[in-house]
């Protein structure tokens, strides 16, 4: 079945046309689903003003309202990682930190702090989320530095720090919501851009490589005439063997999350009777839970051409995902609740707040992370 | 409007990521005195920055001379946000800060007062100076529209050099005036309340 994709997508002469950005690091498959994606966030799009216009009294505005939020809000993700992308790997770090700045940032405004915390605040803002990402973007070999700067340098210096401003009340609890933020919004959302850096079982890549490259090379009459130079056919290679980028990866962990979560609330509206715990969110049920991991399985299946995975590789690691998800739903509605708030973006204005959108993506990346060459080696 | 003054309004907006809320309240270009619960050295700098352009251009935040006279780099910021600096020190009877202020708006300006006098640390709204009820008084034609500036405080607290970026809030609330025969208490308080109203709207 690969094979078979590869041989039609190395038209050599579409691979010249594309930026050298795109030949050097990118992959065609991703280029795929990225089109796949804004046809169906187009139709969405559609379908959300087909539903504003419908008479009144025919469907709750709320959720038509919540769903062109929704819609809303993943035209700007998927735009975010669109432009990452296609401009390469370091931007797209950067701007998923910025985006776990951001998040930070309503974490910590919704989260009271006493004036003894502000420096440990700056470090916080300044130095911890800043030396993060530059870590991780500058790759795979600062691993071990990466991984265990904020869980454990960053949390024996912050409650250090804040003792120095002699304010004792609540010291514990002070410190707890800091690390809490750092960790949440900083520390996993970074194995999202670190997912950029797997490394993908080279067995699985020679296997492409051979494939494709024995493909080009038995069939030159595939090929445009003009452009079947031998250094076309290198081109070729090199790009199939970088056939499934890590950027992909990075796609389906979206992807995937964004669409269990979706799932869940709808089998939870169409079939939802035991809610999970009403006290911290009303609208998560049991039934929406099984029925989006389930529905998230599919999806996994349907989207493995993107992964390394084999197709129930695939599966399990999208219902992995989606229950990762769900966990951070519930988290973060939990740390809501005791603030008494709905949404984080509540106490900036009327809407979802960035970390209500990216709460799942949180819990499931590092996860993600740890456990993709563990799903490469299923076969 | 210089471009000192565009970016540091910019860069105001992005540290304290402000969100901006008219209640009751639409932005226009009458003259008016804002007033507002101060607790930051931000505060002046927020809430003119959030203001939109054409009430900017028109509108002066009135800050203490002692503070944004020091050091070069404050003159130039107090010069930039066109801020009307008054001497909380030395008061002097013909030249009160009132005076002041009714002198440098004319018929063009409208204000940015912080009753509270200082910077307010507590978390609980300090009583209102008296200077909003004279100026009101002298010039009954003014709109006074409260301002709750919610969070800066946490941005730059009291004390702190390095501001740190947490989101804020403004919420400016519906004009009001001074009554025909209210003492100046009832009005002081009327005026405090109006902006305490703001915190929970």
């Amino acid at each position: 079945m690969f094979v078979e994709d590869q041989s039609y997508f190395h038209d050599v002469a579409t691979l010249m046309f594309l930026p050298p950005s795109l030949r050097n690091w990118g992959d065609l498959r991703v280029m795929i689903l990225l089109g796949v994606i804004i046809a169906i966030l187009a139709i969405l799009y559609l379908v959300g003003r087909f539903l504003g216009r419908q008479p009144e009294g025919t469907i709750n505005p709320a959720i038509v309202r919540m769903f062109q939020q929704r819609v809303q809000a993943w035209w700007l993700m998927y735009s975010v990682l669109a432009a990452g992308f296609l401009l390469g790997r370091v931007p797209t770090v950067v701007l998923i930190g910025l985006i776990a700045f951001w998040a930070l940032r309503e974490f910590i405004s919704m989260t009271p702090t006493r004036r003894g915390d502000h420096s440990a605040l700056f470090w916080v803002f300044f130095v911890f989320t800043p030396a993060q990402f530059v870590l991780v973007g500058m790759g795979r070999a600062y691993y071990p530095v990466y991984s265990i700067m904020i869980p454990v340098f960053a949390s024996l210096l912050i409650p250090a720090r804040i003792t120095l401003s002699g304010d004792a009340k609540r010291f514990l609890e002070r410190y707890a919501k800091i690390h809490v933020g750092l960790m949440i919004c900083v520390y996993s959302l970074s194995f999202a851009a670190a997912v950029l850096d797997v490394e993908i079982a080279s067995e699985r890549a020679a296997d492409v490589d051979v494939s494709s490259g024995g493909e080009t090379q038995g069939e030159p009459a595939a090929t445009e005439p003009g452009a079947a130079t031998p250094d076309a056919v290198v081109n070729v290679v090199a790009v199939s063997v970088e056939a499934r980028s890590p950027a992909g990866l990075l796609f389906y962990l979206v992807l995937i999350v964004q669409l269990a979560d979706v799932f869940q609330y709808a089998w939870g509206r169409l079939l939802g009777k035991r809610v999970i715990a009403a006290n911290i969110n009303a609208s998560r049920t049991w039934e929406g839970l099984v029925g989006g991991v389930a529905t998230a399985a599919v999806c996994g299946v349907l989207f493995s051409w993107i992964t390394p995975f084999t197709w129930w590789g695939s599966a399990i690691m999208s219902m992995i995902l989606a229950v990762m998800g769900a966990a951070g739903g519930m988290t973060m509605s939990a740390i809501k609740r005791d603030r008494g708030v709905t949404d984080y973006g509540t106490l900036v204005q009327g809407h979802a707040g960035v970390l209500d959108r990216i709460d799942s993506l949180c819990f499931a990346a590092p996860v993600f992370y740890h456990l993709v060459p563990l799903i490469t080696q299923l076969r | 409007m210089s471009l000192t003054t565009n970016v540091l309004s910019v860069v105001a907006k992005l540290l304290c990521g402000s969100s901006v809320r008219w209640v009751d309240c639409q932005p226009e270009t009458c003259q008016r005195v804002y007033f507002a619960n101060h607790t930051s050295h931000l505060d002046a700098m927020i809430l003119w920055s959030s203001l939109p352009r054409q009430l900017r251009i028109v509108t002066r935040p009135v800050a203490a001379k002692d503070y944004w006279e020091k050091g070069i780099v404050r003159k130039y910021m107090a010069e930039s946000f066109n801020a009307l600096l008054i001497d909380r020190k030395k008061i002097k009877v013909h030249r009160s800060p009132v005076e002041l202020m009714i002198q440098a708006i004319g018929d063009k300006y409208s204000l940015i007062v912080f009753p509270e006098g200082s910077r307010n640390p507590d978390t609980e709204m300090r009583e209102f100076k008296s200077g909003l009820y004279y100026l009101s008084k002298k010039r009954p034609d003014l709109e006074l529209v409260p301002v709750y500036i919610d969070n800066v405080n946490r941005v730059l607290p009291r004390g702190e050099i390095i501001p740190v970026p947490l989101l804020s809030c403004i919420t400016i609330g519906p004009p009001m005036w001074l009554e025909n025969g209210e003492s100046k208490t009832t009005f002081l308080k009327r005026a405090r309340e109006a902006v305490q109203r703001l915190k929970d709207v």
